[in-house]
């Protein structure tokens, strides 16, 4: 089957003053329509930077990405971002931060009442109905999340990009946000990217995890299916010698084949000090 | 007695005062009160010293001489309003007396050339300052929006900036005053040409601060937003109006409040430096009057622009509040 989105040999180096940097290097991989796909790895392996060419906040300098078919030259509401910082507008009301993305997005489509049974069917969807009309400061960090994401949902995007969306927020708001998404997941079958340090989310979450290796000029490391059934439930899972296998795995593949070698990162600490050191002298 | 020793130092006794009464009105009371105290030790330390300093002019004026000043000056007002009506009762009656004699006659009206009162002057000194400023605001803040975004325009009009807003607007003002002159010939002109002048010389000075904030609020623009815009692939004009403008709103407001102080101080400077009707006129004309009680007119008037300074200052943070969703701005 021909992939929804194929990411194709795509290499990442920026310039700095010290000469290029190789962020990323022969990045490949392809994904089908309504596959949940996490990107695992240690910090600083340029996750993001893969999700960013994604969404086309950057420009590969090598290779490309193909959306059904037809390359990723700029941003666009088809591959919807939700922010690591939720990133909402806080002069605006929850509805009006949706309503922004729906008016642009469907400004030829809908008419001004399918567009505000729209904007509220995607905040009912993250269970955010009862503080439409609240503006970002006056909620939780939870609750910005899900306004992020109904945002995000809201665009209908073909791809869903969720770069760390639960990262910022304590244990047990993320488990019921994992659990949320997992309820919109069954009911619109999303195609998603997902990057997360979370090894649970992962398995819980995912079709497939793709695992990154260390940088500079990090690539995809090992690609795990993980076939549980749907849907899964947490506590069942927390006693499944399978769930527990790909767990395993993971774990593996970050502290054993992946581990972060402390000696390089100190070194690299110090010389970056002395530079400093000779720079403001 | 031991007991009553360590009730004192446990504060039972000495917290009395403010445990008995709701904390809400014991801060309010704090917020009142403090202030009188400071606003009465001002006062007498201004009356002691002014008692002691003798000038040519008689001695310094304090408290009681500046308040007799303050009637004198409303009543002046007055007076010279009942005489504006009065000569324009008698123009009127003149005009009818003739047009009865002659149809024919048509009417002249000639306006009332009484000295402006104390309060005229204050009526067209605020009347200029926000005139001035609400000039400099329209250009400033598209430029400063402009600025912001683009990097290339940022380092073609930087120097320009860099240059002209560290000078006093004061040494624009013979060049304005001259141009003015020259550019501004009407036979019925709509505004003073003494307006005009003293009007852009607050815009002159109102112009770098807010042009500078601006500028530095919409540069400081949270990246996160900007992807935002760029994901939903906002047009400029909606990415400006929608995330833009109201991104950079406390910083325009700062830019403002900052340039409103400005421009009133200047103002005053200029109109007494040019001689363009406002307050800063009537205390050069005061102190070129030279009587004995010229001295606490001028005092007078130096409070009063100080209370107007101060009640600018306060409007444009209510506004700011009131516009802003950014409610974190302290009041001070």
């Amino acid at each position: 089957m021909e992939p929804l989105l194929n990411i194709s040999k795509i290499d990442m180096v920026f310039p700095t003053p010290k000469g290029d940097f190789t962020a990323l290097k022969d990045v490949d991989l392809q994904i089908q329509k309504g596959e949940f796909i996490s990107l695992i790895g240690h910090s600083g392996c340029g996750k993001s930077t893969v999700l960013n060419v994604v969404a086309g906040l950057y420009n590969p300098t090598q290779g490309g990405v193909l959306l059904n078919d037809r390359e990723v030259l700029e941003p666009g509401p088809e591959r919807a971002v939700v922010f690591q910082n939720h990133s909402l507008l806080p002069w605006l009301t929850a509805y009006q931060n949706v309503e922004l993305a729906v008016d642009q997005v469907f400004a030829k489509n809908k008419s001004p009442a399918e567009k505000k049974e729209w904007i509220e069917y995607n905040l009912k969807l993250v269970h955010m109905d009862h503080a439409m009309h609240k503006r970002p400061d006056e909620i939780s960090g939870g609750m910005k999340q899900r306004v992020g994401i109904a945002r995000a949902l809201a665009m209908q995007p073909e791809v869903l990009l969720m770069d760390e969306p639960f990262g910022a927020l304590d244990a047990l708001t993320r488990a019921h946000m994992q659990d949320s998404l997992m309820e919109i997941q069954e009911e619109l079958n999303n195609t998603v990217i997902m990057i997360t340090h979370d090894v649970d989310e992962a398995v819980l979450l995912s079709d497939r995890i793709v695992m990154m290796t260390n940088g500079p000029a990090a690539t995809v490391g090992e690609i795990l299916h993980v076939d549980l059934p749907r849907p899964r439930e947490r506590l069942a899972l927390a006693a499944d010698p399978q769930y527990n296998h790909y767990r395993s795995e993971v774990l593996t593949f970050l502290y054993e084949k992946q581990r972060k070698v402390e000696p390089i990162s100190t070194k690299t600490k110090d010389s970056a000090i002395k530079t400093d050191v000779k720079s403001t002298a | 007695m031991p007991n009553l020793v360590s009730d004192f130092t446990t504060g039972r006794y000495d917290v009395g005062f403010q445990t008995k009464m709701p904390p809400a009105i014991s801060a309010f009371l704090r917020a009142l009160i403090l202030p009188m105290l400071g606003v009465l030790v001002f006062t007498l330390l201004w009356s002691f010293s002014a008692s002691k300093i003798d000038t040519s002019l008689g001695k310094f004026p304090g408290p009681g001489a500046v308040a007799e000043q303050v009637v004198n000056l409303y009543n002046e007002h007055q007076a010279s309003r009942e005489k504006e009506l009065a000569f324009y009762e008698r123009q009127e009656q003149r005009n009818a007396a003739r047009i009865a004699k002659d149809p024919t006659y048509i009417p002249k009206t000639r306006t009332f050339t009484g000295k402006e009162t104390f309060v005229d002057q204050i009526g067209t000194s605020l009347m200029t300052v926000l005139s001035g400023f609400i000039l400099a605001a329209i250009i400033a803040i598209p430029l400063g929006i402009a600025i912001g975004l683009s990097k290339s325009l940022n380092t073609a009009i930087n120097p320009i900036i860099q240059i002209f807003k560290p000078v006093s607007p004061l040494a624009w003002l013979p060049l304005v005053t001259m141009v003015v002159s020259a550019l501004y010939v009407s036979s019925d002109p709509m505004f003073a040409k003494s307006y005009i002048v003293s009007l852009i010389t607050v815009t002159l000075c109102c112009l770098w601060p807010m042009v500078m904030n601006t500028s530095v609020g919409v540069a400081s623009l949270n990246s996160d937003w900007t992807n935002v815009s760029r994901v939903l692939r906002l047009p400029t004009l909606t990415h400006i109006r929608k995330i833009v403008l109201p991104a950079s709103v406390p910083a325009i407001f700062t830019g403002m409040r900052l340039s409103l102080g400005i421009a009133w101080m200047v103002l005053i400077a200029a109109e007494m430096l040019a001689q363009n009707p406002g307050l800063g006129k009537f205390v050069w004309d005061e102190f070129q009057n030279g009587s004995s009680s010229s001295l606490s007119r001028i005092m007078t008037a130096v409070l009063v622009i100080g209370l107007i300074g101060f009640m600018l200052d306060r409007s444009m943070l209510l506004l700011q509040r009131w516009l802003s969703w950014d409610k974190s701005t302290q009041v001070r």
